[in-house]
């Protein structure tokens, strides 16, 4: 057990499922760098050094550079991963998925189904998401919601080290297909985190913080800002219950539905654009499960539904942050 | 064709603009004035605005996420560009797109672009309109070595090839595609490439002001009488890294050292009209006094500028809604 970052958390679970077994490969657009030039080889490791260190030790034959051809190199992981690598590609920003978005939708995700289940494609698609890095509206997108729409895909959206490494573990063991979002603004993020191989199995949720009054379901860097809500409240009469549900698809229902029957009030915190996202994919569950249960009406905190801007006055409005999901859990707590 | 002193001072002065403009921008990022993900073009001067100099109003263009550079050479208000870099009110797009969607469509520049490979199916499009009005415009689309590797742009050189579409395709390989050396990621040559889209092109000397707008010069009239696309292959190099930060350990031992002690555009610029008495130094160091000024001023006036609005987050997503 150590403290490590995010980046070096995604970076051991690649790293010992690499060592593990030998069908595990890396392919990306820079993800070691230096291809064809005359100085540093391993010069990038990706363009926020996450997969540093692995081409030295595995070979150029197991990290693969690729040129930028998203929708070949995105269908040849998932070709390979149909007849027996492990592919894990790196799709730099969620935003480049509509440059391959079929060999994603329409192939990765229904070949078994279409095949009458005579296919298996374990393949891991990596990419990272989020607002908050000033990079405008085609780099700051939070896309997952899309995937999880698709039948097929399995989608992690892990909220710390901890999670990102035992999730990636389990994503490059899973058989199935796997969207693995990273918010790229947690790659310095810190925890404790064991050095030795772990997996976190699919849909089941992390209860962060336990309370009576207010359940929280938050996404990815959402669930920090909802522990600090949850956190500060507390100390002020109004106990919250924070779910981090790791996977979006699968879903952990029964956990959510749980909680909400017991504290009768649901605050649902997303970062993806409001319309068909998870914020009203969850709420939607609730209503139908466990409307009795429900004590006021659920509260999306949502960006608003505009593309993601890039000036700094404005992406901080954009954000839903720590203001706006403790206005939204008093609100339902008749504090408001 | 041989340019009058006229055009060779605009030539000089837009280069100049954009290079001071480039410079001053990694200063401002390296103190921290300026956010988020910055792409300079300095070093690759002579292509933009050789290609553009043969453009006119009607004309469009369509840049990549290195895109200050060809939004200069299309005529765009160099101050307001350096305001939406900062993400201020008054910003060519509002202080919304910053570096990366730099664009201003009155002036025919259809957008920097994030998604390389983005830009040339938008200028099959802007073609399409030219010829179905009969503007008599063309579209270019600029892209660089890693995006010639992307299906969007051999699509599009296909699309406008087999669609007779007044369109030139630009590659500018500057060697890099962030870390990628482009002798390794493009696959066989790209002249022969198009040419296998029935595109006819050419491979020129990016650094070289005057084979670039010659070039251009012969590309542009051919596909402006109804030729078809075109195509041209520019040899260049970027001075700074792939995007600001970038450590660029990639490349070798003094090669942008080398570029841009024998390769320089403005140095050559210089000594070949300084050297066939077209213009005179003095006449060349004024512009640079004057281009020096203008940014300095265009820097003042961004980091006076007010931030965008909290309304501003709501509007322009749609024309009605
Ligand atoms: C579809 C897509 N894939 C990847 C990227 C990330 N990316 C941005 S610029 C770049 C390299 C582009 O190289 P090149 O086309 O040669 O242009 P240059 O940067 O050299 O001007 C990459 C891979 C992107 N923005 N969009
Ligand atoms: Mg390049």
């Amino acid at each position: 057990m150590s403290k490590k970052s995010f980046r070096q958390a995604v970076n051991e679970a690649l790293r010992d499922e690499m060592r593990r077994d030998s069908r595990v490969i890396l392919m990306g657009e820079d993800i070691a760098g230096g291809m064809g030039a005359a100085g540093e080889q391993d010069a990038w490791g990706g363009p926020l050094g996450v997969t540093k260190g692995l081409m030295p030790e595995f070979g150029r034959e197991r990290v693969l550079d690729t040129p930028i051809s998203e929708s070949a190199f995105i269908g040849a992981a998932v070709g390979a991963a149909a007849t027996g690598l492990r592919p894990v590609a790196d799709l730099m920003f969620i935003d480049f998925m509509g440059v391959c978005f079929d060999q994603i939708l329409n192939q990765a995700a229904k070949l078994r189904y279409m095949f009458g289940g005579k296919a298996t494609v374990p393949v891991v698609i990596r990419t990272m998401f989020g607002a908050g890095f000033r990079a405008a509206s085609q780099h700051s997108q939070g896309l997952y919601p899309l995937f999880a729409h698709v039948p097929g895909l399995k989608v992690v959206v892990p909220s710390s080290p901890y999670e990102a490494k035992g999730l990636m573990t389990q994503a490059i063991r899973d058989d199935d297909p796997v969207i693995f979002c990273e918010h790229k603004a947690m790659y310095d993020d810190q925890e404790d985190v064991p050095d030795e191989p772990y997996a976190i199995p699919f849909g089941e949720a992390n209860v962060t913080r336990e309370g009576d009054d207010v359940t929280i379901v938050a996404i990815g860097r959402m669930v920090k800002f909802a522990n600090e809500v949850a956190d500060k409240l507390g100390k002020q009469g109004i106990s919250c219950t924070v779910i981090d549900p790791r996977t979006i698809s699968p879903l952990d229902r029964n956990t959510i539905i749980d909680s909400v029957e017991e504290t009768g009030r649901l605050v649902v915190v997303d970062e993806a654009s409001p319309r068909c996202g998870m914020a009203a994919d969850i709420a939607a569950l609730v209503a139908q499960d466990a409307f009795k249960a429900l004590k006021a009406p659920v509260r999306m905190v949502t960006p608003p539904h505009t593309p993601v801007p890039f000036s700094a006055a404005l992406e901080d409005i954009y954000i839903p942050g720590v203001p706006r999901i403790e206005a939204a859990v008093r609100a339902v707590a008749g504090q408001a | 064709m041989e340019l009058n002193r006229e055009q060779l001072l605009a030539a000089y002065h837009q280069m100049r603009t954009i290079r001071e403009f480039e410079e001053r921008v990694h200063r401002e990022f390296s103190s921290g004035s300026i956010p988020g993900f910055v792409h300079l073009y300095a070093g690759e001067e002579a292509c933009a605005v050789g290609v553009c100099m043969n453009l006119s109003a009607k004309d469009y263009i369509a840049s990549t996420h290195r895109g200050h550079g060809h939004c200069i050479a299309k005529g765009c208000d160099v101050k307001a560009m350096m305001k939406e870099i900062f993400g201020r009110k008054g910003g060519l797009c509002g202080g919304k797109g910053g570096s990366m969607h730099i664009a201003d469509m009155s002036k025919g520049m259809m957008g920097a672009n994030g998604i390389v490979g983005g830009g040339p199916p938008l200028i099959c499009g802007a073609a399409l309109t030219a010829k179905t009005l009969k503007t008599g415009g063309v579209a270019v689309a600029f892209v660089g070595d890693g995006g010639f590797n992307q299906g969007t742009t051999l699509e599009s050189m296909n699309l406008a090839a087999v669609w007779k579409l007044p369109a030139i395709f630009v590659l500018e390989d500057n060697g890099y595609a962030e870390s990628t050396a482009s002798s390794w990621s493009i696959s066989g040559e790209p002249v022969k490439r198009a040419a296998g889209f029935g595109i006819p092109g050419e491979q020129v000397n990016g650094h070289d002001f005057f084979a670039v707008y010659e070039a251009a010069r012969k590309a542009i009239s051919r596909t402006r009488e109804g030729g078809g696309p075109s195509f041209l292959h520019f040899k260049v190099s970027r001075y700074f890294g792939h995007f600001e930060g970038d450590a660029t350990t990639y490349r070798g031992a003094g090669e942008v050292d080398k570029v841009r002690a024998e390769r320089d555009c403005l140095t050559l610029f210089r000594k070949r009209v300084e050297g066939a008495g077209l213009l005179k130094a003095d006449q060349l160091d004024t512009i640079d006094k004057e281009v020096a000024a203008l940014i300095d001023a265009a820097v003042a006036e961004a980091k006076a500028a007010p931030e965008p609005s909290a309304e501003d987050l709501l509007t322009d997503v749609y024309a009605s809604y």
